[in-house]
């Protein structure tokens, strides 16, 4: 059985953000580069897949050179194979296109992909892939098993839990309270150094044409100061806040 | 056409469909389309009488046995069919855990761009225009589509729910889906007892963290909400401690919110908190530590023990009414 992960190497958000000239995009030299958070679930769960039912596990990624340190951290956790998708994609469908040819290619049974990257935050490539191979998909899984070419997957959805069975081939997307990830052990990242990673280069004609994008980009504007009481004895402050919020801002 | 694929629940609408009435009308007014029509989908349908009454100019549900139970591979065909029907050149879904798993399975049929999670909807040289926050909420996109048809999914409190109309006409779309071409459908859904609103859909939310101490004074955060109608949210912290499920997290690896008051106490304010909650209209928050980084995008504050605060709140509140 072949388990491909995408992942995808993100720009840490709990560090500064900066905006690149032209606001087409964020400064790229300046962030701090990690893997979707996502994504490393991702990679767990396919790696306990693998050591439940015996798997080959690969981790895919699209784009530049640098994107391959993402590849290496799957390795270090204890992927078995990498490969990285070289393409003209800009937007979640193209970047789709690109990855479901490179599934093809290396003929998955099922394909784990996080709920969204924590940078664009579109949270659509995982299903798209699935459309596009004519697979069937579960976004945000929080549990998820297999025996035989099926499996049953669960879903928080507001106010309660789906559960959805499934045929494979299949496409998933990890949502938190999937698992936690493992820890990269030592001889993993040594191995994961030297390990060659294969290069998926997909035609243009493939790709198409973007049908998304991105305009431009803003620091959202700081909310204003706010009216902070301190100093207070705890009665006080909850009159004078609850004074506040029903007479003058007539929220409650 | 905009086609706004609307969401119920044992007959009745959820809060986002008025929502993406309300939505559809502005789409339709930006890209000048002819209308708006509402779809229901399976189960959902009996609540067709409801949307018809939704400001809209038309009123279409897809039944039958691939319908019974909620299957992506068929809705998306369902929702496909009703644009064709409807010459949609916008179709809209809700952020939610419904719209967010069928939307892109949509958008990939029609290789349509998906817009997700839009904010607010303008227009940019003929294309449509979606504001988007990204980058844990650091970040302010304006993202447009390219393609003839729009697919995309517009964020619970982001337009305000439309109003009710002159009913709808309402028409039942036969759709053709072979069971073999269903591969993962719903078995079972495990309902939670609601005695509260849904956390992304509420109005209000009220919100404890680790500075209520212990698990067990998250009582004093549930008769606070439950005075203003609110739902109960939580931070990655409680949630890792065990103290709270992770149904009530709020923030990146949680949900977001954006309600019109969001009230938090005894919660500092972590960065992947902050980008969950920036949305809100006014922030409230109770928090000992006047350097607190959650007072930098509070409206409101008070600097104070939780604890000791929440009960005369409690009182106060309960005064009013």
């Amino acid at each position: 059985m072949q388990v491909v992960v995408l992942v995808k190497q993100v720009a840490d958000t709990a560090a500064r953000i900066k905006l690149a000239d032209g606001k087409q995009d964020i400064d790229r030299q300046s962030a701090s580069l990690i893997v979707n958070p996502y994504d490393e679930m991702a990679v767990e769960e396919a790696l306990r897949i693998k050591e439940k039912h015996g798997a080959t596990v690969w981790v895919v990624t699209l784009g530049g050179a640098k994107a391959e340190e993402a590849l290496r951290t799957a390795l270090a956790m204890g992927a078995d194979e990498a490969a990285r998708v070289t393409a003209g994609a800009s937007d979640p469908l193209t970047a789709a296109k690109a990855l479901a040819q490179a599934v093809r290619e290396i003929t998955a049974d099922i394909v784990i992909a996080g709920r969204s990257a924590a940078d664009d935050e579109q949270g659509q490539v995982g299903a798209l892939v699935a459309t596009l191979l004519g697979w069937p998909h579960v976004t945000e899984v929080t549990k998820l098993e297999f025996s035989g070419g099926a499996g049953v997957a669960e879903r928080e959805v507001e106010g309660g839990v789906e559960v959805l069975e499934f045929s494979l081939p299949v496409v998933v997307t990890a949502q938190e309270g999937l698992n936690t990830p493992r820890y990269a052990s030592l001889p993993g990242i040594m191995k994961a150094k030297r390990k060659e990673i294969r290069q998926i280069a997909v035609d243009a004609a493939v790709v198409g044409e973007p049908v998304l994008e991105s305009r431009s980009l803003e620091l959202p504007p700081p909310r204003g100061q706010g009216q902070i009481l301190s100093g207070l004895e705890p009665a006080e402050a909850a009159k004078e806040l609850v004074r506040i919020l029903h007479e003058e801002a007539k929220l409650i | 056409m905009i086609l706004a694929v609307l969401e119920a629940h044992e007959g009745s609408l959820k809060k986002i469909s008025a929502e993406l009435a309300a939505a559809a009308r502005k789409a339709q007014a930006l890209v000048g389309a002819d209308g708006v029509a509402l779809l229901l989908v399976g189960p959902d349908a009996a609540a067709a009488g409801a949307a018809a009454a939704l400001d809209a100019d038309l009123c279409l549900t897809v039944q039958g046995e691939a319908f019974s139970t909620y299957a992506a591979e068929a809705w998306a065909l369902a929702v496909v069919e009703a644009a064709k029907e409807v010459s949609a050149t916008v179709v809209l879904f809700g952020s939610t855990s419904f719209g967010r798993d069928l939307a892109p399975r949509v958008a990939g049929l029609l290789g349509a761009g998906l817009l997700a999670d839009v904010g607010d909807l303008s227009l940019d040289g003929g294309h449509l225009l979606a504001e988007r926050s990204i980058y844990s909420g650091k970040v302010l996109a304006q993202v447009a589509s390219l393609s003839a048809v729009t697919v995309a999914t517009v964020r619970p409190n982001a337009f305000a729910p439309a109003g009710s109309a002159a009913a709808a006409p309402c028409r039942a779309l036969a759709v053709d889906v072979a069971p073999a071409s269903v591969h993962c459908r719903v078995r079972e859904v495990r309902r939670q007892a609601a005695t509260r609103p849904e956390l992304t859909e509420a109005s209000v939310v009220v919100a404890g963290g680790r500075g209520l101490k212990e698990a067990e004074n998250f009582h004093l955060v549930e008769e606070l909400a439950d005075l203003l109608g609110a739902a109960v949210g939580t931070t990655r912290a409680t949630v890792d401690a065990g103290w709270r499920p992770h149904s009530e997290q709020i923030g990146q690896t949680g949900k977001n919110i954006a309600p019109a008051l969001y009230i938090n106490v005894g919660i500092s304010g972590a960065v992947q908190h902050i980008s969950g909650v920036l949305a809100s209209r006014t922030i409230v928050s109770i928090n000992r530590d006047a350097e607190a980084p959650i007072f930098k995008i509070s409206d409101y504050g008070v600097v104070g023990d939780a604890l000791e605060i929440l009960p005369h709140l409690i009182e106060e509140v309960r005064r009013l009414s």
